[in-house]
């Protein structure tokens, strides 16, 4: 039972560790990585609070071993803003919209939102419920969170377009 | 929630999965994408001393297509199994099921393997593979062996899966060209497990229905084959009569647990409507 030697890459960075297999992902980057962004709702796989980016895949990182990432990509809500430190446009969107109001469910929703949209970046607000169900908001209703990130698929899109294109 | 201390182990091959869990003995346990087993970890219910992780066994993963014959590696994920064009188009029940599995983060990570090796009851895909037959490729120290799904499920957790033996694939024979399928399940909220769920695939001929095969899911101690229940179909024309005939005989086989999900009366009376529901769309998709 002894501890293992971790690797991984979190928001670009190359990260090392001594860890128990049993830490949980959430865990590590929380406590030893001081990424306190994805939070820790319910703890039991539903609430989608702790969802992070795995190797281009949204994932509950509490139901994820540190060992079973061992090797992984991990992108966390302190990763999707640029260097210069302007946020991405669906942190924009989020604030624009008012897609939160106590802020604990954002890091999970928005990092979802940021997977689905590389999936499917003009989704409809039929797929966007449908792509956040597994991400869980006691304050919004979800209304303004779906406006938040449907702003942001057409600001994506119209960044996307070369200014040539646009013209045209 | 913190699970026990484990050693993690990580082969590259089946044949080095195998051996490690022949050596590693009976406290060792297989991770696929660990949906199951690790809440069940988290609660201390499972305290396994060594995770074999499958993730890096290539041959586990992946959709084969050989004509009408389908192959599932274990480690496909369900997300993988849904972006699928080709089962959607031969046999798309499996993406109708697995879309109503869990929530989308769950789906990246959960495997078909996982879901129908787990036993437990409440998981979908067991119950469409009894509606399917399929069959079920498990690699053991003595090697290979297949058997069919329908004599794979003994109880709540346990299933015909020996000690060290893994199960590697899902092979379906994808039902014949115009068929109807529909898989309806009643559950209390997304990620939940089913009220109750029913799988129905069905062939007309004529108008006549030929061929009929229906499932539950969650209402019993295993996924549930109503064999009666398609035979009631089968030389009718899927008629008001013969629905409401299937609908009582899948009612008759289902013995749910009185849970979170409602007391039994009530489930009993889901599994009616739901395989009143699946009936009516598989024979409005079929052709």
């Amino acid at each position: 039972m002894s501890k293992m030697h971790v690797k991984m890459t979190v928001n670009g960075r190359a990260v090392e560790a001594l860890a128990e297999p049993r830490t949980l992902l959430i865990h590590f980057l929380r406590e030893e990585l001081a990424l306190t962004g994805p939070h820790i709702g319910c703890d039991t796989s539903h609430c989608g609070a702790c969802t992070v980016d795995l190797d281009g895949k949204s994932v509950k990182s509490c139901t994820v071993f540190v060992a079973q990432a061992n090797g992984a990509e991990v992108t966390t809500i302190e990763g999707l803003a640029a260097a210069d430190g302007s946020l991405h446009p669906l942190q924009e969107a989020f604030r624009e919209h008012h897609g939160l109001q106590c802020g604990f469910c954002t890091p999970g929703m928005i990092t979802r939102a940021y997977r689905l949209l590389q999936e499917n970046p003009n989704p409809s607000e039929a797929e966007i419920r449908f792509g956040i169900s597994g991400n869980l908001c006691r304050c919004t209703g979800y209304q303004n969170i779906v406006k938040a990130i449907q702003a942001a698929a057409q600001q994506m899109a119209v960044a996307t377009t070369a200014p040539g294109e646009a013209a045209e | 929630m913190i699970p026990g201390s484990f050693d993690y182990h990580r082969p590259r091959t089946l044949e080095e999965a195998v051996s490690l869990l022949a050596s590693l003995g009976e406290e060792s346990r297989v991770v696929a994408g660990g949906h199951s087993l690790i809440p069940m970890m988290k609660l201390r219910m499972a305290l396994p001393e060594h995770l074999v992780d499958l993730q890096d066994v290539a041959e586990l993963k992946g959709i084969r297509i050989d004509g009408s014959q389908i192959t599932i590696g274990a480690m496909t994920t369900q997300a993988e199994m849904i972006a699928s064009a080709e089962l959607a188009r031969l046999c798309p029940i499996l993406r109708e099921t697995a879309l109503q599995i869990a929530d989308p983060q769950i789906r990246s990570l959960g495997t078909v393997g996982g879901n129908v090796a787990n036993g437990d009851p409440g998981n979908d895909l067991p119950g469409l593979m009894q509606a399917l037959d399929a069959r079920y490729l498990l690699r053991g120290p003595g090697g290979e062996r297949e058997l069919p799904a329908r004599a794979f499920y003994e109880g709540p957790f346990t299933t015909a899966l020996d000690p060290g033996e893994v199960l590697a694939a899902v092979r379906i024979a994808a039902p014949a060209a115009g068929h109807g399928w529909a898989y309806e399940k009643q559950k209390r909220k997304i990620g939940d497990y089913a009220t109750a769920a029913a799988a129905v695939l069905l062939e007309l001929e004529g108008g006549t229905c030929r061929k009929a095969s229906i499932a539950l899911t969650n209402v019993g101690d295993t996924p549930l084959l109503a064999e009666a229940a398609g035979r009631a179909l089968v030389g009718t024309a899927v008629d008001a009569a013969a629905v409401k005939a299937a609908a009582e005989a899948a009612k008759a086989i289902a013995a749910p647990a009185e849970d979170g999900r409602g007391p039994r009366a009530f489930r009993v009376h889901l599994t009616d409507v739901m395989v009143t529901r699946a009936v009516e769309k598989a024979r409005s998709r079929a052709s």
